[in-house]
């Protein structure tokens, strides 16, 4: 080891407490961190996932356009053959038929709009959360025909309980008219207001039929394996529809696409998180800008020393860096361990929400959060308290070049 | 050749509205291999014209050559490299760098002067054997008395074969048996070495010591005494 690094070591341990609060603070940063970004995408992922099971699945094939006008007259025309090659993407572990159109729901005392959504109940269980969210009577069965589910708060609205008759009205894809009568098999509650409030799920037997969609779907919805899948399954089957079906009428739009809502909250989500450590980040910069700066400070004579001695304030400098580099580093890597293993903890054990699991389970939430560590989340926090930090004691370190030998030797 | 030369050497301070004059009207030439003592009282410009000469400091006006080289026309780099190469400083208060052993304090100058490791360590050890520190190479500034610390700070000063070692009241700490010794070290390697050394003082003793006493006063030169025989000193 040379000198240089020696005495940066060295003084490094000159005040033993002080060093040790400063490392502790940067690690304390850290771990928190690598905690709190952990814990955002762990919530993240439940909020996606939550939102992907109830509406949109991970991917859908749709007619080109549909996503912007959801016009009935824009359907997926060959639903078996875009199944076919749903079939052979393996991370796509579950697929399912839809078709939606407005309508108007009436009871027998009132009328509101809704969305009349046909599903395959079989396929549909295995590709969204719907099953799970009912609230009050049964999911349908795969050989229902005339029944249907409502939303809580819609059947709320229009005063409909299980059993009672629906009258669904709209138009049909070659614009006549659309209409048919269903009797209430079960009430949803999502607890999502907007889905609550407006969809009637009826067998897309019967809303093929109604609707004059002649076999024909809206949308082909893909559950994969994770939501790393995603990405990957999306080209994939773009080339497969390319190659099989030869239809450039077809698209495949992912999460992001479907739900642009979602992704604005959790950038926005993530934006205010940031905003936050940030804000952390600086006060820790700042406690080590002072640790530091009176670390200096104190030396001045000696530095005064080291500067009559032939020592060029180049020299001076990086041995300072050095200093508050293994300082820096030291605490980020104590930080980012210990932050790791406690997210690894929790990763593995949850976080219940105190008093909520029940009404969470409700919603088909889990009853437990699970911070997702990853390396992402280990790195982005370590790199920027190490930044910050490095960039704070590039102050005091250059400072030092300023000095003039005969005032730094009368400190 | 004399190897430091003021001509007309003025240093004046600003200290707020006021200005104080530190040297005025400094004319001094010093041969190589001199051992000469600046003294005079407190605040009489000793340290002022001993830093000058180091290159620490700048002359408000006149001319410091120092090695045939002139002061102002070079760079603090520059600055730095002379004092590297040319000039050793010994202070008052030892100023020996804590955190690092006797023997690794000797080593830093000439780890600035980029000698090899191995040649380092000889030679440390060699100088610090000449000042009476054998065995202790390994010990810290805070495990050493003061008289130990001051031979390691001549030890620092003289292990890169200077030309000027500068010393600021090198023995004002020291009770005057370690202080006579000191000055014993530094005459013997003013014979051995023909280093030049010039001393900041008040203390008698350097002055006995010295072969030529310039005494100042208010900042100018009053007397400038050659003796033709170095002082015996009889110890304390």
């Amino acid at each position: 080891m040379s000198i240089e690094v020696k005495m940066a070591w060295r003084n490094l341990w000159r005040n033993t407490r002080r060093t040790v609060l400063t490392i502790a603070a940067i690690a304390f940063a850290c771990l928190l961190l690598v905690f709190m970004l952990s814990w955002q995408f762990g919530t993240y992922d439940v909020m996606i996932n939550t939102a992907v099971g109830i509406h949109s699945g991970h991917l859908q094939v749709q007619a080109k356009g549909y996503n912007d006008k959801q016009a009935v007259y824009q359907v997926v025309p060959d639903p078996a053959s875009v199944s076919a090659a749903v079939a052979g993407v393996p991370q796509v572990t579950a697929h399912t038929l839809r078709a939606k159109a407005f309508a108007m729901a009436s009871s027998a005392r009132r009328t509101y709009g809704a969305m009349a959504v046909g599903i395959a109940p079989a396929s549909e269980a295995a590709v969204s959360t719907l099953a799970k969210l009912i609230f009050e009577g049964e999911f349908l069965a795969k050989t229902d025909t005339d029944q249907a589910l409502a939303g809580r708060l819609l059947a709320q609205n229009l005063k409909i309980g299980l059993g009672e008759e629906l009258v669904l009205l709209g138009q049909g894809r070659d614009g006549s008219v659309a209409a048919t009568v269903v009797k209430i098999k079960g009430i949803i509650n999502s607890g999502q207001d907007v889905f609550d409030r407006s969809t009637v799920l009826i067998p897309l037997g019967l809303f093929q039929e109604s609707f004059a969609m002649q076999g024909t779907v809206h949308e082909v919805v893909l559950r994969c394996r994770s939501l790393q899948d995603v990405a990957p399954v999306k080209l994939q089957l773009q080339d497969k529809l390319a190659a099989q079906i030869k239809s450039d009428t077809l698209v495949v739009l992912d999460w992001t696409e479907l739900m642009p809502g979602l992704l604005e909250s959790i950038k926005l989500d993530l934006v205010s998180g940031f905003i936050f450590y940030f804000i952390l980040i600086i006060v820790v910069a700042f406690s080590i800008l002072n640790t530091f700066l009176m670390s200096v400070f104190e030396r001045t004579r000696e530095f005064g020393v080291m500067l009559a001695m032939g020592t060029t304030p180049g020299r001076l400098t990086r041995i300072l860096l050095f200093e508050s580099s293994s300082m820096t580093l030291i605490g980020i890597l104590i930080g980012a361990l210990a932050g790791a293993a406690v997210t690894q903890y929790f990763a593995v054990h949850g976080i219940a929400i105190a008093d909520a699991a029940e009404i969470l389970r409700e919603f088909g939430l889990p009853e437990r959060i699970h911070p997702r560590l990853s390396i992402l989340s280990v790195t982005i926090g370590s790199g920027i308290v190490l930044v910050i930090t490095f960039t704070t004691t590039l102050y005091p370190a250059f400072k030092v070049r300023r000095l003039i030998p005969v005032q730094a030797l009368r400190a | 050749m004399p190897i430091v030369e003021c001509d007309a050497v003025n240093k004046i301070y600003q200290q707020g509205r006021v200005e104080v004059a530190a040297l005025q009207d400094i004319n001094l030439h010093i041969p190589e291999g001199a051992f000469i003592a600046l003294a005079g009282p407190s605040g009489s410009g000793k340290t002022t014209l001993l830093n000058l000469i180091g290159g620490l400091d700048t002359a408000t006006s006149g001319t410091i050559r120092v090695v045939g080289k002139s002061m102002a026309k070079l760079t603090q780099t520059q600055l730095a490299q002379l004092r590297l190469s040319q000039v050793g400083f010994v202070f008052q208060s030892y100023n020996l760098i804590p955190v690092l052993s006797a023997q690794e304090n000797v080593e830093f100058v000439m780890l600035l002067q980029g000698i090899p490791a191995a040649e380092r360590t000889g030679r440390a050890r060699s100088i610090l054997d000449t000042v009476g520190l054998k065995d202790k190479y390994k010990r810290r500034p805070a495990e050493l008395s003061g008289g130990q610390q001051q031979r390691v700070a001549v030890a620092r000063a003289i292990v890169a074969n200077p030309a000027i070692v500068l010393a600021d009241e090198p023995t004002a700490n020291l009770d005057s048996k370690t202080g006579q010794g000191l000055l014993e070290l530094m005459q013997q390697m003013n014979t051995e070495r023909n280093v030049t050394f010039i001393f900041a003082t008040h203390d008698q003793m350097v002055m006995q010591y010295a072969e030529r006493v310039v005494y100042l006063k208010d900042g100018r030169i009053k007397t400038d005494t050659l003796k033709q025989h170095r002082d015996k000193v009889e110890p304390k």
